[in-house]
């Protein structure tokens, strides 16, 4: 296998990868909202729930919540899954440990806003979603980019995980070529493509930390 | 006519009596100092009066309406669109300002005019730089509140709540979180309001402030009202404390 081929072959596993990566964050990033809500819920039966949730998945490895929501539906309740579901069980497992953290992080976020700003929000009418949307959102966001910088660049190196269940992702295909060819060199490349994905993403938070820079 | 009205309030926090059975009632166009030491319970009687506190007991009366109306001992407040309707009677200018640091000054003004009150954002921007013009602080319309100092900041948030017209402008410590010199120049707009007749409720420790800019001073301590009356009767009250307490402070 050529050298150019084994980069073809990864570059076509690292577009699954990003696909993993874009997906997780379009259904975690809203999710955690939900999840945080819960968790600061006045009712205690919702908060208790939220709260074990997040324990849970944060409490136990990404890959063993990889291989239960994978092999869960098929040895608990004897449901066939088609191959089609190994991709979506990567969706679903990344999707729901990651809104646990990211859960905790916007909780973090809007529990340290200054409680003079609900108040002044309030002399001046804004209803609660007002509140929320225009006064409260905006500045909690500024708050957690950094937190949920490092959570995004965890999440692209976490994405090699779905090898556990054979997902054809950019690090699945590094390890088969590089057993297939008794060669370090796909895993290094694979390294690389890693690292290059990454300082994109680090850019791309950077530019969007700028953004958030014009006030203190 | 009476703006506001407070009957026999009262308020405690975790068992603790923070204000016993207080009442007052303030004319319009009159200017009441509330003055006291800390924990005397004076910013929490300013606070039960524009509802971010809830009273256990009394009647909360704007302009006429009851926003609270003590039924058995117990403070029942009114429904929710009557309450919405009372709160912009009034104003509230806060010790450390509570501007939104993300927006810029003309914005931390005219956005709740846009849309809470519905004003085109022609008439909320007019409205906004005439009270910047008067405030001495139009250049600084685009600017960011971290941009300013303390005292433009109070003006600006002054500004804010001058913007939405109301009948009664509440001061919380308007100027403890400043430095002396920015203490004048935010005292002066108050002042000026003053000779406005602009109906105020100041909750302060600038005695000379309280003494120049007032019709009636209210001394609180240990949640109930110690003594009221004009400046001079209270900077020549016959209550020893009273004295003694303005004495210390002026």
């Amino acid at each position: 296998m050529s050298f150019g081929t084994i980069l073809f072959q990864l570059s076509k596993g690292l577009l699954v990868s990003v696909e993993i990566f874009v997906l997780t964050l379009v259904f975690s990033l809203p999710l955690g909202f939900i999840v945080a809500f819960g968790r600061m819920s006045k009712n205690p039966i919702i908060r208790t729930i939220t709260k074990v949730y997040i324990s849970i998945m944060r409490g136990t490895p990404l890959m063993l919540q990889l291989l239960v929501v994978y092999f869960g539906p098929n040895l608990l309740f004897g449901i066939r899954i088609g191959e089609n579901y190994r991709f979506i069980a990567v969706i679903i497992a990344f999707s729901i440990n990651y809104a646990a953290y990211f859960a905790e992080i916007y909780r973090s976020g809007i529990e340290s806003m200054p409680v003079g700003q609900y108040e002044a929000a309030k002399m001046l009418g804004y209803n609660k979603a007002q509140t929320f949307f225009l006064i409260i959102l905006p500045q909690v966001i500024k708050r957690i980019l950094p937190s949920v910088t490092n959570e995004i660049i965890t999440l692209v190196k976490d994405t090699s995980l779905s090898f556990a269940i054979a997902q054809a992702e950019m690090f699945t295909t590094a390890k088969q070529i590089s057993a297939a060819q008794t060669s370090i060199m796909p895993l290094m490349a694979a390294g690389v493509f890693y690292y290059i994905f990454n300082a994109i993403v680090a850019w791309g938070m950077e530019r969007v930390e700028k953004a958030f820079s014009y006030y203190r | 006519m009476k703006l506001l009205e407070m009957n026999h309030v009262q308020k405690t926090f975790d068992d603790l009596e923070v204000i016993k059975d207080i009442s007052l009632s303030v004319e319009k166009g009159e200017v009441v100092s509330v003055i006291g030491p800390s924990g005397s319970g004076k910013s929490t009687l300013l606070r039960c009066a524009v509802m971010l506190e809830k009273m256990e007991s009394g009647d909360l009366i704007y302009e006429g309406r009851y926003a609270a109306r003590d039924v058995n001992g117990k403070s029942a407040y009114a429904d929710k669109n009557e309450l919405k309707e009372i709160r912009g009677i009034f104003g509230l200018v806060f010790q450390n300002f509570n501007l939104f640091p993300h927006y810029s000054v003309l914005k931390n003004i005219t956005d709740s005019l846009i849309k809470v009150d519905k004003l085109s954002k022609k008439e909320a921007n007019e409205r906004a730089m005439e009270l910047l013009k008067q405030l001495g602080l139009e250049d600084k319309a685009d600017a960011y509140p971290y941009q300013l100092s303390g005292g433009q900041q109070q003006r600006v948030s002054i500004a804010r709540a001058l913007a939405k017209n109301p009948d009664i402008l509440f001061f919380d410590e308007p100027t403890s979180a400043l430095d002396p010199e920015l203490t004048v120049e935010v005292l002066k707009v108050i002042k000026e309001l003053a000779a406005k007749h602009m109906t105020m409720i100041i909750v302060t420790h600038e005695m000379q402030f309280a003494r120049e800019v007032s019709d009636r001073i209210i001394f609180m301590e240990d949640g109930v009202i110690k003594g009221q009356g004009t400046p001079e009767e209270m900077f020549n009250s016959e209550d020893s404390r009273i004295r003694e307490f303005i004495g210390k402070l002026s």
